[in-house]
């Protein structure tokens, strides 16, 4: 939290080491400092340990599957068989291995779930510290604006968007980060009205800052903690919606998520013939992922503002 | 306030145009329900125009997607045209649209060929049994289960509570939907299907087998809802709780001699109840996404699976008409709520 940009070095030490020195010496400080907190929140760690076990999976997909593992022409076995030692999840409704599918799936839900959620965060961040640091009417009318993204049925207001425009992964980032970015906003605003009331701001701006260096310098890295533990959360929510839209029908059609899969498996009846190996991987996928990810926001969030006590 | 009646009896005796105390709290009042009021206007206001734009971003022709690639003379087009509006300038269809949803006209569904507030009116009642049901058990477990988990935080009930809130508030509704259909409708291995796998009624029962009947379809739908929604509620209630624990005013409450049961039920509870409320309403719009889901995935014939038979096709007037509904609906809900907060708690809208 006390990360800034430095006070000028007080002379008299020997050899003073310069301002650059002092700040990121006092940044490892605070991330060392910030890392022992974590460690003590036991969920964090579980919740890390997933994390880095899905991005594992992910990214390395391209090698254990690799990409014609999505082919429908080339399909190793027969249409929706059941798991066994060559299919170990069984096979989908065009006869292509259901793990695979499943390993494969996981770099567009992620990939989408993490850029919907830097969107929202970013336009959240813009808004909440703008609105933050001009008051007066700008700040109302962009807070009203946000209100009211904050009632509206963020869901019906996504697929609305991705039912007018084409069926592309940018649609759905687009769908969900222009939706889902009002909590945000709200908590950098307040954030940012704490931050400005103090006296070093005060004192920026009587040597001269200007907004914009008021607002980059000062306010930003003192609502980055806060940023940073709403976009581990906003990702959870983000793959969340991504599967939704997918499920809906509303995805990418030519690419393998985890929702597109829930979709084929109701398409293609295995609700209603009991075949639960189908739907139970991609599910337990999604849930496993934004798990994971809330775990790991809680814990951020319960580090840096302890009065919440939200993970104690 | 009573200490004080003397003293203002005294000023309104003595300058009459200065209202008293409880004249002056109802003027409060109404200047901040007006307040509220009005933002909600600008609030549906925006709904509309939103609605009105957002199915004109749309690429292609609307009439060519009414049609749907069938051959059509260019005579057809025309009529087709002049009778949605679409041949009229922008702003004029604009002025027109927005006269029309205002008189409760939202046209005409492209696949039902009949109007959107007929369709919605049909499905409401339907709707509305299913959420109800669930927005009352969701809001009661949440609470229930919130208070008592932050009454004794970090002890293994609010560990398991607080996991078990966050687990199923990370599944899928729709997921968690399906695969409650095939436990408990299609049955697993020896397991018998339990209840309907889907609908809201069998036909031909009347009375009260007729009640029983939905009842038993409500079961799967309901348990779902509530099981995706509660989480959100019980975190809610927990931090609200939590946030009334270091009060002095409880230590003074203890140092009475009452009980702990006491304390909680009827001095801390009620604190933290105000903020709870607040966002239960709030999230009101999670709740539709949640709706639209799980009336999907059972087929209820309610809004929500209304609003995926549009989507499909898609029915743009039919989605159209629900997206200003869900908004409409829930922007009055959530004032509502605030014309109501301040008569419940005085240090609200003061």
């Amino acid at each position: 939290m006390t990360a800034g940009t430095g006070e000028p070095v007080k002379d008299g030490a020997p050899e003073a080491p310069g301002p650059r020195t002092l700040a990121r010496r006092r940044r490892r400080a605070s991330a060392a400092r910030f890392w022992r907190e974590y460690r003590t929140h036991r969920a964090g760690l579980v919740g890390l340990a997933a994390l880095a076990l899905f991005a594992l999976v992910a990214l390395t997909a391209p090698l254990t599957v690799g990409s014609d593992v999505s082919s429908v022409t080339g399909a190793p076995g027969q249409p929706l068989e059941t798991p066994s030692g060559e299919f170990w999840l069984g096979t989908d409704r065009f006869g292509r291995d259901l793990l695979g599918l499943v390993v494969w799936g996981s770099r567009v839900s992620l990939l989408v779930g993490l850029l919907a959620a830097a969107l929202c965060v970013a336009i959240g961040t813009l808004v909440g510290i703008t609105a933050g640091h001009f008051k007066g009417a700008y700040a109302t009318v962009v807070m009203r604006i946000t209100d009211w993204f904050l009632v509206m049925p963020t869901l019906v207001l996504a697929i609305a968007l991705a039912t007018v425009m084409s069926r592309s992964l940018g649609t759905v980032v687009l769908a969900i980060g222009v939706t889902s970015w009002p909590t945000t906003a709200r908590l950098v605003r307040a954030q940012t009205l704490a931050v400005e009331a103090r006296p070093y701001i005060e004192r920026a701006r009587a040597l001269g800052g200007g907004h914009r260096h008021i607002m980059v310098r000062h306010v930003l890295p003192n609502v980055m903690p806060l940023v940073l533990a709403q976009t581990t959360l906003m990702i959870s929510s983000s793959i969340l919606a991504e599967a939704t839209l997918a499920f809906l029908g509303l995805g990418d059609p030519t690419v393998v998520s985890w929702g597109g899969l829930l979709q084929d498996a109701r398409e293609a009846g295995s609700v209603s013939s009991g075949n639960w190996s189908y739907l139970v991987p991609p599910g337990l996928a999604i849930a496993g992922v934004a798990l994971a990810f809330t775990l790991c926001g809680r814990a951020v969030e319960s580090v840096l503002n302890p009065r919440l006590g939200v993970a104690r | 306030m009573t200490a004080e009646a003397p003293l203002t009896a005294a000023v309104e005796a003595a300058a009459p145009a200065v209202p008293g105390p409880r004249a002056r709290t109802t003027t409060r009042y109404l200047r901040y329900g007006a307040g509220k009021v009005a933002g909600a206007a600008v609030s549906l206001f925006a709904v509309l125009v939103t609605g009105f734009f957002l199915f004109r971003l749309i690429p292609g022709d609307p009439v060519k997607t009414m049609t749907g690639g069938r051959p059509v003379s260019a005579e057809q087009l025309d009529s087709y045209r002049r009778e949605f509006g679409l041949d009229l300038p922008l702003w004029q269809q604009f002025t027109e649209y927005c006269g029309k949803a205002l008189t409760g006209d939202l046209g005409t569904s492209y696949q039902f060929h009949t109007p959107v507030v007929d369709k919605i009116s049909e499905a409401l009642p339907n709707t509305l049994i299913l959420t109800g049901t669930a927005f009352v058990l969701y809001t009661l477990l949440g609470i229930v289960l919130g208070t008592r988990s932050a009454w004794r935080h970090g002890g293994l009930g609010d560990r398991l509570n607080t996991g078990l809130a966050l687990t199923l508030y990370s599944v899928p509704s729709f997921w968690l939907g399906l695969l409650l259909i095939i436990v408990f409708s299609v049955g697993i291995g020896p397991v018998p299907g339990l209840f309907p796998t889907g609908g809201m009624e069998s036909g031909g029962e009347e009375g009260f087998a007729h009640v029983l009947d939905v009842a038993h379809h409500l079961v799967l739908p309901v348990v779902t809802l509530v099981a995706v929604e509660y989480g959100q509620t019980l975190l809610v209630a927990r931090s609200a709780l939590l946030d009334e624990m270091g009060g002095d005013y409880l230590t003074t409450a203890r140092a009475k001699g009452l009980r702990d049961d006491q304390v909680r039920r009827r001095h801390a509870v009620p604190n933290a109840l105000l903020p709870t409320v607040t966002l239960v309403f709030v999230n009101l719009g999670r709740t539709v996404a949640g709706v639209i889901l799980v009336e999907t995935v059972f087929s209820w014939p309610g809004l929500g699976g209304l609003f995926y038979q549009g989507l499909s096709v898609p029915d743009l007037p039919l989605v159209q008409g629900l997206f200003l509904f869900f908004a409409g609906t829930v922007i009055v809900m959530n004032t509502l709520a605030d014309l109501v907060y301040p008569l419940l708690d005085p240090r609200v809208g003061r």
